[in-house]
C-alpha cells in the first residue's frame, strides 16, 4: 500500500468538487480530486439537456461537465478518475482503491462533494413483481445517451417535478413514449410552463393525487397499477418505469468518518463556511442537500474554497481536536419545512440558506429565532413556495446569533 | 463442459436425469458427478441456475434444533448443515457463523424456551443456552425494549445462497453433467424402461429419473402416476437493508414460535445487508413471488419492535419467495424402484442446509433402484468468488489488483463490485443470461442505488458479453 500526501484532498468530481479544485489550485495549493467513475463532471455528464451554468439554458449537461473539468485541470488540479475513495485512515485521510490497487492519500483538508442519487423503487417500497424496464432517471439517462441502449416503449414516469420532466425528455429522446406522469401531490410540482408543455405540446398526461400502488409483470414490466387519491384504480401498460426524484446524499463516506448529519438533509450538517464537524474536512453540493442546481453546487464549492485557504493558512492543519474549528450551534428547520442547509451557524456565516417544503406556503414569511429571541423576519421572493423547489433564506441575521447559546430555529407562515 | 440453453436436446439416453436445477437438484447432479461412467443430464425450466425458491430465503445454515425429531428433515438438515459449512469453506462460499437468539417478548413465549432448548437436545443439538435480559441487551443493545429473555443457539449460521447453488452447478458440470436450460419438462412418460421427457427443445430420454422440481414437484409426481402430495406455496415476504444496518445486529434474531404462530426474524447477510421477515401466506398460485403493501406493511410494524433503529436504514431490495409446503410435516422423499424414478418433494423450509445431505440420500436411493453407479473419484474443487463481507473482496486483496488491474476498477460503487469480477463472472462455466443473473454471481447492482450509478454500465458489460 503506497501513501502520499496532498494539501487538499477532493472525493467527487461533480460541479462541487471541481468547483472548489479550480479556485484552490488557481491559489498554489497542491490540489487532488478523486472521482470514481471513468470520465469526470458527476451528475451532468448524463443530462443531454440544456439548463446548466449560471445564465439560464446556458449549456447542456456534457457541455458544462467539460467546463468545469477543463477549468479545473487548467488552474493545476489532480484529478484522478477511476479512483474511489473508500474510507478514512485518518482524521483527513482516506484509503483509495482504482487500477493501481489501495492507496492512502493523507491531506492537511479534505472537501466531501460525493453528490446525490435518487431512491430506487425498492427503497420506496412499491409492491409487486420484480421484472426489467425500473429505472432510476440516473440510470435511464446513462442508458440513453451514454451507451445508446434499448429501454422500451411505452414509460411511466414516477414524479412529476424538474427532474421528472428529463426523465420524460430522455424516453423520448430514445424513441419511445412517455404514458403520463404519475405524482401524489395535489398539484404538479415543476414550474408551470414545464407541465403545460408537457400536458399540450407532448400531450403527455400528468396525473396528481395519483399513487403507484403496484409493478406488474413477469420478466418484462408489463404495468403499473395506480390509485387515486379519491380511491379510483387503474392499471398503465407500460414497459417501463423511471422512479424520479426523491433524492438521497450519497453519505457513505461522511457516515463511515463518523460526521455528524443532519437530520433534516442525511448530509453531513456543515455551518455557512461549509466546515462538517470534522476539523479541516469540508463538504459541499448536493451530499449537503439532494438536490439543487448545478449552479449552486458549484457556487458552494468556490464557497469553500475561501474556507479551505483559510483553514490551510491559519489552521495548524493537524490536530484534530483543534480549539480553532468554529463550531456553531444547529440551525433546525420546523415543519412543514423539511430541510434547511447550511444546518450550523456562527456570527460570522455569509452564505444563504436553501429550504425546501413538505406543503404549499402562499406568500411565505420566515422567522428565525433563538432562545425564544427573535432574529430575523424575512418574505420570500416567490409568491408562494412549492415541494421540490428551493426557498432561499439570506444570511443577513447570523451576527445576531449567540454563538454560546441554543439551537436557532427557523419557521414559516 | 455442456452447458446448453437452445437448440435441441441430444438424443441418447441419459442414465440419469435430474429435473430442477435448484439447489437441491444442483447437488443431486454435483453428487452423481462422483461417479465418471454415468451419464448425467440436469434440465431447468429457466434460464439459470438456482432462480427458483433456491435464489429467495432467509440465507441461514440451520442447526436443526427445533426440526421434528425423528423426522427424515431432521436428520437430513443436522447432516447437510455440516456437510455444507465444510463444504463452503473449501469453495470460498461466504458463511459466518454469527449464532441465533430466539428473543421472548412476552411470557408465553418465555416458558416456551425450555422446551425448544429440550427440543433441541432430541435433535442432537447440545449447546443451546437461556439468556436473562441483561445477557441478551449486552449481546444487542439495539433490540427494541421489552424482551425478556432469549435461547442462544451459537450454531446457527449465514451462507450465500446463490454462491452455493452455483458452486454445485459448476462442479456439476466440470465434472460431466450436461445441464439444459430453458428447457421445461412438460409431459413424462415411460417406454422400454425408459423416461421420455418432453420439453420444448425436444424429448430428453434417460433410464432413471430424479424429481427436484421444487414447487412442481407434485405435478411432475403425478404424471408419473403418483398422488403423494400436494404442493402449496407458502410465500415469504422479504425487506433487505442496506449495509449501514448490519452494525445494528450481531446475531440471528428469530422469533419464538407459539400457537399463533411464527413471527418474523431479522438477520445479518454475508453480504453485510440485514433481511428483516419472512412473511407466511398460503397461497394456490406458484408464480406468485410478488411483494404487496399489506406484507411489506406488516413486516415493517414488526421490525419496528425488534430492532427500532433498523427503519431507518435504507432498503435496498424487496423479495419474495415460495416455500414448497405440502400437507405433510416431513419432506417427501421417495424412490420408485420399478419405474426407476426418485421424487424429492416438499423441501419446504430448510433446502438449502440440507441439500449435500439430500444429495447423498437421493445418490443410496438412486443405486437401490438397480442403477449402477459404477467407480467413484473425488470431484475437482471448485473456488468461488468471494462475495462476502467477513474476508477481503477483490479489490482489497494488493496482489490480485496487481496481477490484474481489473480487479481495482470499481463498476458498481455500492457493492463495489470491479470490472474484473463481472468480467469472471460472464466467462464462467455457468455464465448468467440475464442481469439478475449476473447480480446473483457478482452482486452488481445489488445496492443502494439499484442501478442509478452503475446499471447502464453493468448492462453495457453485459450486453458486450452476449455478442
Ligand atoms: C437527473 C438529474 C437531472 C438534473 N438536471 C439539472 C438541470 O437541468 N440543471 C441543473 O442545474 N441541475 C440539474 N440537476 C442537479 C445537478 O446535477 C446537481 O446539482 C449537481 O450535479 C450536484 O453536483 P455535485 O458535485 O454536488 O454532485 P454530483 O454531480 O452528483 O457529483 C458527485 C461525484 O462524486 C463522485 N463520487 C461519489 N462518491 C465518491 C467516492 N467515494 N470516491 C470518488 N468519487 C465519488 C460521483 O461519482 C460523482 O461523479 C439534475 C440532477 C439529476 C440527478
Ligand atoms: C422465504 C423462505 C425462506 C427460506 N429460508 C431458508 C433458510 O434460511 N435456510 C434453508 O436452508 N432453507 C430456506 N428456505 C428453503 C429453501 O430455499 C428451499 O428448501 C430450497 O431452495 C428448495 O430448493 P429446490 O431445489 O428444491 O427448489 P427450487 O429452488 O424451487 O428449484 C426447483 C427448480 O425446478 C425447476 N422446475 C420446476 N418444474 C420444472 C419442470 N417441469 N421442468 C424443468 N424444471 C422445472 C424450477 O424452475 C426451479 O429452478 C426458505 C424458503 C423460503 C421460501
Amino acid at each position: 500500500m503506497t501513501s502520499r500526501h496532498v494539501d487538499v484532498l477532493v472525493v467527487g468530481a461533480g460541479p462541487a468538487g471541481l468547483a472548489a479544485a479550480s479556485l484552490l489550485a488557481t491559489t498554489g495549493a497542491r490540489v487532488e480530486v478523486l472521482e470514481r467513475e471513468q470520465s469526470p463532471g458527476g451528475v451532468p455528464r448524463h443530462c443531454a439537456h440544456r439548463g446548466f451554468g449560471n445564465r439560464p439554458h446556458a449549456w447542456t449537461g456534457p457541455a458544462y461537465a467539460r467546463l468545469l473539468t477543463e477549468a479545473a485541470v487548467h488552474a493545476g488540479a489532480g484529478l484522478r478518475t477511476g479512483v474511489t475513495a473508500l474510507d478514512w485512515a485518518g482524521p483527513r485521510a482516506l484509503t483509495t482503491v482504482g487500477p493501481q490497487g489501495v492507496q492512502t492519500l493523507a491531506a492537511r483538508a479534505v472537501v466531501l462533494a460525493t453528490g446525490a442519487r435518487e431512491r430506487p423503487r425498492a427503497a420506496r417500497l412499491v409492491p409487486g413483481t420484480r421484472p426489467a424496464g425500473v429505472y432510476t432517471t440516473g440510470e435511464l439517462q446513462q442508458a440513453v445517451h451514454l451507451y445508446g441502449q434499448h429501454i422500451g416503449t411505452r414509460a411511466v414516469i414516477v414524479g412529476a417535478e424538474q427532474v421528472s420532466h428529463a426523465a420524460a425528455d430522455t424516453v423520448r429522446a430514445a424513441g419511445a413514449r412517455v404514458v403520463a406522469l404519475v405524482t401524489e401531490l395535489p398539484r404538479p410540482p415543476a414550474a408551470p410552463a414545464r407541465t403545460l408543455d408537457a400536458r399540450l405540446r407532448h400531450r403527455t398526461p400528468v396525473l396528481t393525487g395519483t399513487t403507484v400502488t403496484e409493478l406488474l409483470g413477469r420478466g418484462r414490466l408489463s404495468g403499473v397499477r395506480v390509485r387515486h387519491r379519491d380511491g379510483r384504480t387503474a392499471t398503465l401498460p407500460c414497459d417501463t418505469v423511471v422512479f424520479t426524484g426523491d433524492f438521497v446524499p450519497e453519505h457513505e463516506l461522511a457516515r463511515r468518518g463518523g460526521l455528524v448529519l443532519d437530520p433534516g438533509t442525511r448530509g453531513p450538517a456543515v455551518d455557512g463556511a461549509l466546515r462538517t464537524s470534522r476539523p479541516g474536512v469540508f463538504a459541499v453540493g448536493s451530499v449537503l442537500h439532494a438536490v439543487e442546481s448545478a449552479a449552486t453546487a458549484a457556487r458552494e464549492g468556490a464557497h469553500a474554497a475561501t474556507a479551505v485557504r483559510d483553514w490551510l493558512t491559519d489552521g495548524t492543519g493537524g490536530d484534530p481536536t483543534d480549539p480553532e474549528w468554529p463550531g456553531g450551534v444547529p440551525l433546525v428547520a420546523e415543519p412543514p419545512l423539511l430541510r434547511i442547509a447550511p444546518n450550523r451557524v456562527t456570527p460570522a456565516d455569509r452564505l444563504p440558506y436553501l429550504l425546501r417544503t413538505a406543503l404549499p406556503l402562499p406568500r411565505p414569511v420566515l422567522y428565525v429565532t433563538q432562545d425564544g429571541r427573535p432574529l430575523h423576519r424575512e418574505r420570500c421572493r416567490r409568491a408562494t413556495a412549492v415541494p421540490h423547489r428551493p426557498l432561499t433564506l439570506t444570511a443577513r441575521w447570523t451576527h445576531l446569533v449567540d454563538p454560546d447559546g441554543g439551537p436557532v430555529h427557523v419557521t414559516v407562515t | 463442459m455442456t452447458v446448453t440453453a437452445s437448440g435441441a436436446l441430444p438424443a441418447g439416453p441419459y442414465d440419469v436425469a435430474v429435473v430442477g436445477a435448484g439447489v437441491v437438484g444442483c447437488a443431486i447432479a454435483r453428487r452423481l458427478a462422483h461417479h465418471p461412467e454415468l451419464r448425467v443430464a440436469l434440465v431447468e425450466a429457466q434460464d439459470d441456475v438456482g432462480q427458483g425458491t433456491s435464489k429467495a430465503n432467509t440465507a441461514i445454515l440451520h442447526t436443526g434444533f427445533d426440526a421434528v425429531p425423528g423426522s427424515l428433515e431432521a436428520r437430513l438438515v443436522r447432516e447437510g448443515a455440516r456437510e455444507l459449512a465444510a463444504y463452503a469453506a473449501e469453495s470460498d462460499i461466504p458463511v459466518e457463523r454469527v449464532g441465533a437468539l430466539l428473543v421472548a417478548w412476552d411470557t408465553e413465549q418465555l416458558v416456551a424456551l425450555p422446551r425448544l432448548a429440550g427440543k433441541a437436545v432430541r435433535n442432537e443439538y447440545h449447546d443451546t443456552r437461556l439468556l436473562g435480559p441483561a445477557d441478551l441487551y449486552a449481546r444487542e443493545p439495539h433490540l427494541g425494549p421489552g424482551a425478556l429473555g432469549a435461547l442462544h443457539v451459537p450454531g446457527e449460521s449465514i451462507i450465500c445462497p446463490w454462491t452455493t447453488t452455483l458452486a454445485y452447478a459448476v462442479q456439476a458440470v466440470r465434472g460431466g453433467v450436461d445441464l439444459h436450460l430453458n428447457a421445461p419438462v412438460t409431459h413424462a412418460g415411460r417406454t422400454d424402461g425408459v423416461h421420455r421427457l418432453g420439453t420444448p427443445r425436444g424429448t430428453l430420454h434417460a433410464r432413471r429419473l430424479v424429481n427436484a422440481a421444487g414447487l412442481h414437484a407434485d405435478t411432475l409426481d403425478r404424471s408419473l402416476g403418483h398422488d403423494d402430495f400436494t404442493v402449496t406455496p407458502r410465500r415469504g415476504q422479504l425487506i433487505v437493508h442496506d449495509k449501514f444496518a448490519r452494525a445494528l445486529v450481531n446475531h440471528i434474531l428469530l422469533p419464538v414460535p407459539t400457537a399463533l404462530g411464527k413471527g418474523v426474524l431479522v438477520a445479518p447477510t454475508v453480504h453485510g445487508n440485514v433481511l428483516l421477515g419472512p412473511t407466511a401466506e398460503d397461497l394456490d398460485d406458484k408464480r406468485a413471488t410478488g411483494s404487496t403493501a399489506e406484507g411489506l406493511h406488516r413486516l415493517r410494524e414488526q421490525g419496528r419492535r425488534i430492532l427500532p433503529a433498523l427503519l431507518e436504514e435504507e432498503v435496498t431490495a424487496v423479495y419474495a419467495g415460495l416455500r414448497a409446503a405440502t400437507e405433510h410435516d416431513d419432506y417427501r422423499i421417495a424412490a420408485h424402484p420399478a419405474q426407476g424414478y426418485v421424487t424429492v418433494g416438499g423441501i419446504r423450509s430448510t433446502g438449502l442446509t440440507a441439500s449435500l445431505a439430500i444429495a447423498e440420500h437421493v445418490t443410496g436411493l438412486l443405486a437401490g433402484t438397480g442403477l449402477d453407479l459404477g467407480p467413484s473419484r473425488p470431484l475437482e474443487p471448485v473456488r468461488m468468488p468471494r462475495l462476502g463481507e467477513a474476508s477481503p473482496r477483490p479489490h482489497q486483496r494488493p496482489e490480485l489488483v496487481a496481477a490484474d488491474p481489473e480487479y481495482g476498477v470499481l463498476v458498481c460503487h455500492c457493492e463495489r463490485v470491479s470490472r474484473g469480477e463481472i468480467r469472471d463472472a460472464l466467462a464462467g462455466p455457468v455464465p448468467p443470461r440475464s442481469l439478475d443473473g449476473l447480480r446473483r454471481r457478482t452482486r452488481a447492482r445489488a445496492g443502494r442505488c439499484q442501478g442509478f450509478y452503475c446499471g447502464a454500465a453493468v448492462r453495457a458489460l453485459f450486453e458486450e458479453a452476449q455478442r
